[in-house]
């Protein structure tokens, strides 16, 4: 082979390995993803409907493999009594995994409040879970980079990267972290990613029997669910941290931190 | 699967008391060794500027206690990183800080910082000694009968010089400079290494306790006085030492011409106390008033906050923070060196309470700010694990902090034989 032939040859073949490795480049589904505007994944609270039942802790504790007896968990739901001579009293037992089947208020330290049903000025129940906040502070703290904000909204923990330094759970204004008893790394609401992926609703959503719980894809103005938050009063936690909570409550009361 | 896991206890369950409503996913996350973390960077930072003083400022009245914070510096140094890696929930993987270092997060610069500090005492130390290494390497070598001890030795010694052997003026001219130059710009490096500390903490803006700006110059304050108080009290347990060592003539000293007098002991022991003690009052009174400062601004700003946080400043923790740590950890010892006579005896003990001062500060600060719940309507009460009876317990309790503070004194025991803490008789003033 002359000299000239073979370099026009080598050319050819590196340009004819560049076409299939750059083609693969364009098709890469995650790029494609990454790129998609239209995905946004947010969530929306009625506090009107829920009950306190407590299924969508069972389900997502089902779902996630979260130990039922660890005393923590991804999703939990509050109970506010507010007496007519203005006492606040707030529980969450087992973050209302077994329901609330008592009318008694749990003080924390084995103790416990009756209340006089007749006294109550309101009550309600607030079901809690990771906002999945747009600008999250627990990703901004994470000293590797163990958790992340994905490209259609839900915040992850990479279980095999994390440290468990802790600064993350320290970091999240709303308590939504914890150490997960058994991989020993932070841990949290995922939104269900793995069921979003497979076109699924998450394991509360799924689980509650009153409505109470609704996802939505944000970008979506046709969604009934994004309509609601688009067209009606909706609130969000701790507004004043500048988090930008992806998860919208219909009917916060001021008290509900 | 269930079964299996009954009785699971998660992090943080089998220390802390929750009061009131809490979030069910809240616990003291941040115990002891996160106490411990501040506390000992704290002590190496403080106890290098102290070395700097002389080093810089040219403060020649601390010529001795200079030297001797400085090797103490150094053997306090790996002690800063061990809480930390003490409290990881994953220690192994405590490396990856270091391979993905993701620049937001405050913790993540902390190994380069670290590192960076550690490079300018060890080669501050280097120049400082490289002298001694190299007439050490002389004298060994010069030994007829070499023990095996002496050899060890001379092995060693002769590594350190790392074959730089030339003694004449001007190359030690040139060591002065170094020496010099890497203490000031260990200076900024040191307030840098634990004003970050600081920054952890004070950027935590789901915290109301900790979030605010001063926060790292609050630190940095009372990390200067610590280690001003730590170099004082292990200067003077060792000069105490020495003393007696020197009344009885015993052990090499007998025969050695060049051991110290205890007059001469006496003396140096004096003048270095008084003038450290000194500076030890300066930072006092800058650590005090900023963090006096931020308490008053938060009392008379009153945001949110305020009413669970004067709940626990006021009330529950009331007796740590106003009794044990200003009570006992500034004004007493405050007014122990301010009265007039001042003894060493008397700065001595003053410095042991600003220690534990400091160290009741930390507490307050990482214990404190976990006390209540993010919900503003409930308490966390934290029980420090005193028996072990797991491995957790063990890192995050009694043990695992006492293990903390005994290694820098092991390291130092270690460090003393290689590099002399102390000058020897004619370099005394
Ligand atoms: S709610 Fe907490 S854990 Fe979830 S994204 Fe926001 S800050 Fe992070
Ligand atoms: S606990 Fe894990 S995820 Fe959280 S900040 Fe630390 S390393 Fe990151």
């Amino acid at each position: 082979m002359k000299r000239r032939d073979f370099v026009k040859n080598s050319v050819v073949v590196i340009a004819g390995a560049s076409v299939p490795l750059a083609a693969l480049d364009i098709v890469d589904p995650n790029e494609v993803l990454a790129a998609n505007e239209d995905i946004h994944w947010a969530f929306l609270l009625d506090t009107h409907k829920c009950v306190g039942c407590g299924f969508c802790v069972k389900a997502c504790k089902t779902e996630n493999d979260i130990p039922f007896e660890a005393k923590v968990t991804r999703t939990w739901v509050e109970r506010y009594v507010f007496t007519k001579d203005d006492r606040r009293y707030i529980d969450s037992p087992d973050g209302a995994l077994y329901g609330y089947t008592e009318s008694r208020i749990a003080l924390g330290k084995g103790e416990y409040q009756e209340i006089d049903p007749d006294n109550v000025g309101k009550a309600f129940f607030v079901p809690k879970l990771c906002n999945h906040c747009e600008t999250p502070p627990c990703t901004q703290v994470c000293p590797v980079g163990a958790t992340f904000k994905t490209d259609t909204g839900p915040v992850l923990v990479d279980k095999t990267w994390c440290i468990g330094c802790g600064y993350c759970i320290m970091a999240c204004p709303y308590g939504a972290r914890y150490f997960n008893p058994i991989d020993k790394v932070a841990d949290k609401c995922t939104f269900c990613y793995h069921r979003l992926a497979k076109g699924l609703e998450t394991a509360c959503v799924n689980a509650c029997p009153f409505g109470a719980r609704k996802m939505c894809n944000i970008r979506d103005i046709n969604d009934p669910v994004t309509k609601i938050i688009l067209n009606q009063r909706v609130g969000v936690l701790k507004d004043e941290f500048g988090t930008r909570p992806q998860a919208f409550y219909i009917g916060l009361a001021q008290e509900v931190r | 699967m269930i079964e299996q896991v009954a009785g699971m206890v998660v992090h943080g369950q089998a220390w802390t008391v929750k009061e009131l409503f809490v979030l069910p996913n809240e616990y003291i996350y941040w115990s002891i060794q996160i106490v411990m973390y501040p506390y000992m960077t704290g002590l190496v930072a403080g106890a290098f500027v102290l070395s700097s003083l002389y080093h810089v400022f040219g403060v020649t009245k601390l010529k001795e206690i200079a030297r001797f914070s400085l090797v103490f510096s150094f053997a306090l140094l790996p002690v800063a990183m061990m809480p930390l890696m003490l409290h990881l929930q994953q220690p192994f993987r405590g490396i990856n800080v270091l391979m993905t270092p993701h620049f937001t997060s405050a913790i993540s610069a902390f190994g380069i910082v670290f590192l960076t500090y550690a490079f300018i005492v060890a080669g501050e130390i280097w120049f400082v000694y490289r002298k001694h290494f190299v007439e050490m390497t002389n004298e060994l070598q010069a030994k007829p009968d070499r023990t095996g001890m002496d050899s060890f030795y001379l092995l060693i010694y002769k590594c350190l010089t790392l074959g730089a052997m030339n003694l004449d003026e001007e190359s030690l001219q040139k060591d002065h400079k170094a020496v010099k130059f890497l203490a000031s710009i260990g200076i900024p490096v040191a307030c840098f290494l634990h004003g970050y500390a600081g920054f952890i903490f004070g950027s935590v803006k789901a915290n109301a306790l900790w979030m605010t700006p001063l926060m790292p110059v609050i630190f940095i304050c009372s990390a200067v006085v610590s280690g001003i108080a730590l170099c004082i009290l292990c200067y003077v347990l060792a000069q105490e030492a020495r003393k007696f060592l020197a009344k009885r003539k015993m052990a090499r000293w007998a025969n050695d011409p060049q051991a110290p007098t205890i007059e001469a002991l006496h003396g140096a022991e004096q003048s270095e106390v008084a003038m450290t003690a000194n500076y030890l009052l300066y930072f006092m009174i800058a650590a005090a008033t900023l963090e006096i400062l931020d308490m008053i601004f938060r009392g008379y700003t009153q945001v949110k906050s305020w009413d669970i946080l004067r709940e626990v400043i006021l009330e529950r923790d009331f007796t740590k923070i106003f009794i044990l740590q200003y009570g006992l950890g500034n004004v007493l010892p405050f007014i122990l060196m301010m009265l007039p006579g001042r003894t060493v005896r008397r700065t001595t003990i003053a410095t042991v309470l600003v220690l534990f001062g400091v160290f009741m500060m930390r507490w307050n600060v990482v214990i404190g700010g976990q006390a209540f719940s993010l919900s503003f309507a409930g308490f966390m009460d934290y029980h420090l694990p005193i028996i072990p009876h797991d491995m957790e317990t063990f890192k995050e309790g009694l043990f695992g902090a006492l293990t903390v503070i005994a290694t820098p004194f092991v390291l130092f025991w270690f460090l003393a034989k290689v590099v002399p803490p102390f000058l020897k008789g004619d370099e005394l003033h």
